[in-house]
């Protein structure tokens, strides 16, 4: 076991990488000073990950080498960057969910011993951790921490592996803003210490302003600009990373608040667990209103998706819309024009592997043109259904009949947000609806969804991104340990209390 | 010398027939729980199981060793294991499909070359009287262990030491919960699922030979009554915990004693419905540990009940 014995230096000098005609990186050039923090910026398929790659390993780059502290460095494969000092922690954890902090820590050794002295390794990581500046549970199941506490165990790790040099794979983008901060200062501190240089691959200009030292952007497999962070905009970054594309013009709001239209009384449920409940005493949506519900991740903002779209049991109290009870079953979604758009759509509202036309027709299928029941289906009219779909929401894919999961994320959502936005539509339930898309995605995502508000929709937004819900809610609500701690309006919103009853100490 | 002693025989009897009938329970159990750990279901384990009971007889029989025997049973339980194993690495095939077609092809082959030996006498495995501090016979008779059973008890007390404390023990319990995570740490998932598809072919094997070198100890077409598949269930409700697949294993054993000790003592009506007890057992504590609400938790994340 080997602390990190300071940080080293590390250069991709001239990478192109071609997978067939298609060059995904194109004679990039990217240095690591010692001991600092490097941003690497672009939009989803700049090249951000493929030059990492390569960097670590994964794939061998066209031409174009890496320089470790100044020398020509022979990387192979990910064993070899590890053995140079090179460590990365990706997007998905790596953590095996099963396994306690203290056992993933241990496997990941090479050098794991055959018989483990559970006492003595306990020991030597408790050794470790005090010269660290932040502490992780290492005896919980990883399962059981929060996302922050896997992102911070996925840093230790590294550093317990011994890496000099970090990469970051969108570190952040399972966080609250309060989480990110506070991981991203440790690693900004140990940066400062001098102990590991960092290259990190955001989206976020705001974490490049507040942590970073330098910033490389790429654009489509391009070098767009590099500099240090002090000498840089947001305007700056953004031009670079989107090019010359005009920014999108802000949604304009119209007051159109209306009647109610969803309401829980009393509605609970047993959480993920099964330990603890969920306990919503009373929610109201409006029409014509965005609710926007915030909390840390795991409060039980995925159980109460799972109560509205009927697939967690109410053990006590009532779902009513338009004042009748709901128990969203599909005759009843239709009947009272309810329309979701669940996180992770891929996974949550879409059947991977039909195709994007079959996909969009869910909600249409069985019907005719009068919408009494159909025996038969109508392909022809799946089709031209799509295409209008596909051309009104921008959707890129190669055609309808591409199989839907072939699909990059900001598709799939468009795809499925054209599905539940079209026909009539008095409720929309959305979670997460940005997670993971590339900046141009989410601009046109939320764009739909204030639209649909504009036109008398009511719509409840559960929402893990606190940037997202002050954006877009009219009122805001706040989760935690699965009841609504709080409530205020976007006028009156104040970041710092909200974030205090997200973190249940008010 | 008889000793009358009543209705004590009943629980006795059950404490009796509990051990003897488990033995193969518990082999089976924790070498279909070192299999699942490692992200796997062989549910071929009941074909294994007849087979390790013909080949384990057979054996004995021309060698004149029981012990010859228990290690032929192992070796023949490795070789279907192995081949789960190496069947399951390629893409696109389905473990559950190919462990049924298996559990048929050993029962299958076991039925074609055991057929010399169902007249045979093969000798049995030794048992310990555990129960001579007692004058008492029907207690004597009750604590007749055999070696298996102490030697299958240790294994689960190893098992669980060796998936808390040893690197192998954590290698399969990464494998098993995270393919990916796996192969970021530099393991190679299909070979620990091979070995350890293996490894637990082997312990169903000895519990095929169980059956046929020591209770009921002979070999015919009948010699198991579905322990193999049974056991897999009880990996499920034991959660993946070798100690608790022992348990579970007593239990089995215990209700499967229920009808022969009501026997014992004169209680004959609802025969058959007593030797139904096991499987009675079996759906009514998989109902009673179930939840619609609830995942899961224990269960190896790799493996394809979950998916």
């Amino acid at each position: 076991m080997t602390a990190a014995r300071g940080g080293i230096e590390v250069e991709a000098v001239a990478m192109t990488m071609r997978f067939g005609a298609f060059t995904a990186l194109d004679n990039v050039t990217l240095k690591v000073r010692k001991g600092t923090f490097h941003a690497l910026l672009g939009e989803n398929g700049a090249g951000k990950s493929t030059l990492v790659k390569c960097m670590m390993g994964f794939y061998h780059a066209t031409e174009g080498n890496v320089l470790v502290d100044g020398r020509d460095a022979v990387i192979g494969d990910p064993v070899d960057a590890q053995m140079l000092g090179l460590g990365m922690v990706y997007q998905h954890f790596t953590l095996v969910p099963s396994l306690t902090g203290a056992e993933n820590l241990v496997i990941s050794r090479a050098d794991a011993p055959s018989v483990i002295q559970w006492r003595a390794e306990r020991a030597r990581l408790d050794d470790f951790l005090s010269s660290m500046p932040f502490k992780v549970p290492l005896d919980r199941p990883v399962s059981r921490l929060s996302a922050g506490e896997k992102q911070k165990l996925e840093i230790l790790k590294q550093l317990y592996l011994g890496s000099r040099f970090l990469i970051l794979d969108e570190p952040t983008s399972v966080l609250t803003p309060a989480e990110a901060d506070e991981v991203l200062g440790h690693v900004r501190a140990l940066c400062e210490a001098g102990q590991i240089s960092v290259l990190m691959i955001t989206h976020k200009f705001r974490e490049v302003t507040a942590f970073a030292d330098d910033v490389s952007v790429l654009r489509r497999g391009q070098l767009a600009g590099h500099g240090a962070v002090k000498d840089l905009s947001h305007d700056d970054m953004a031009r670079m990373m989107m090019g010359a594309q005009p920014e999108r013009a802000e949604v304009t709001r119209s007051a159109t608040v209306g009647a109610p239209v969803l309401t829980l009384s009393d509605a609970k449920a047993a959480d993920r667990s099964g330990l603890k409940s969920i306990d919503i005493a009373a929610l109201e949506v409006r029409a014509g209103e965005i609710l926007g519900i915030a909390g840390v991740s795991g409060n039980g903002q995925t159980e109460l998706m799972e109560m509205l779209t009927g697939q967690r049991r109410l053990t006590g109290g009532e779902i009513r819309i338009h004042g009748e009870p709901y128990h969203a079953t599909r005759r009843e979604q239709k009947a009272l024009k309810v329309r979701y758009l669940p996180e992770e759509p891929l996974h949550n509202a879409c059947a991977p592997r039909m195709s994007v036309a079959e996909n969009i027709a869910f909600r249409i299928f069985d019907e005719d043109d009068t919408g009494g029941p159909r025996l038969w289906k109508n392909t022809r009219q799946i089709l031209a259904n799509a295409e209008a779909r596909i051309a009104e929401f921008n959707v890129k894919t190669a055609s309808p009949h591409s199989p839907i999961a072939a699909l990059s994320g900001g598709n799939v959502q468009r795809a499925v947000l054209s599905r539940e936005l079209t026909g009539d539509v008095d409720l929309l339930i959305v979670a997460n609806p940005c997670f993971g898309l590339d900046f141009a995605a989410v601009a046109a995502i939320r764009e739909r969804i204030v639209e649909s508000r504009n036109r008398g929709v009511a719509v409840l937004l559960i929402s893990e991104d606190l940037d997202e819900i002050l954006e877009l809610s009219d009122r805001i609500l706040v989760m935690s340990e699965g009841q609504i701690a709080f409530e205020t309006t976007s006028q009156n919103a104040d970041t710092a209390e909200i974030g205090s009853y997200m973190a249940g100490h008010a | 010398m008889s000793t009358d002693i009543g209705m004590w025989g009943v629980p006795l009897a059950i404490l009796g027939g509990a051990i003897r009938v488990s033995t193969p329970f518990l082999f089976v159990s924790i070498g279909e729980c070192l299999t699942e750990r490692s992200g796997r279901i062989n549910l071929g384990l009941e074909g294994t199981l007849v087979f390790g009971a013909m080949s384990g007889y057979a054996i004995a029989f021309e060698t004149g060793s029981p012990w010859a025997g228990v290690l032929a049973a192992a070796l023949a339980g490795a070789v279907f294991g192995l081949f789960h194993g190496w069947i399951c690495k390629f893409k696109g095939v389905n473990d559950v499909a190919i462990g049924i077609a298996l559990m048929l092809l050993g029962m299958g082959l076991a039925f074609f070359f055991g057929k010399p030996y169902i007249q045979p006498v093969a000798p049995d495995l030794p048992a310990i009287p555990l129960g001579w501090w007692s004058d008492i016979p029907q207690v004597q008779a009750a604590l007749q262990v055999n070696a298996l059973f102490i030697i299958g008890a240790a294994l689960a007390v190893a098992m669980a030491w060796m998936f808390r404390s040893t690197k192998i023990g954590l290698t399969i319990r990464v494998v098993g919960d995270s393919t990916d995570a796996a192969r970021a740490i530099g393991l190679n998932p299909n070979t620990v699922r091979l070995l350890s598809t293996a490894a637990g072919g082997a312990l169903a094997g000895v519990g095929g030979a169980y059956l046929s070198l020591y209770y009921p100890g002979s070999w015919n077409e009948g010699v198991s009554s579905g322990q193999g598949l049974m056991a897999v269930a009880l990996v499920i409700f034991a959660r993946w915990n070798p100690i608790y697949c022992f348990w579970a294993a007593l239990l089995f054993g215990g209700a499967g004693a229920l009808g022969p000790a009501l026997q014992s003592v004169g209680v004959t009506s609802g025969y058959y419905l007593f030797f139904a007890a096991p499987y009675v057992l079996t759906l009514a504590l998989l109902i009673f540990t179930s939840s619609p609400d609830k995942a899961m938790d224990g269960a190896p994340g790799e493996l394809s009940l979950n998916k």
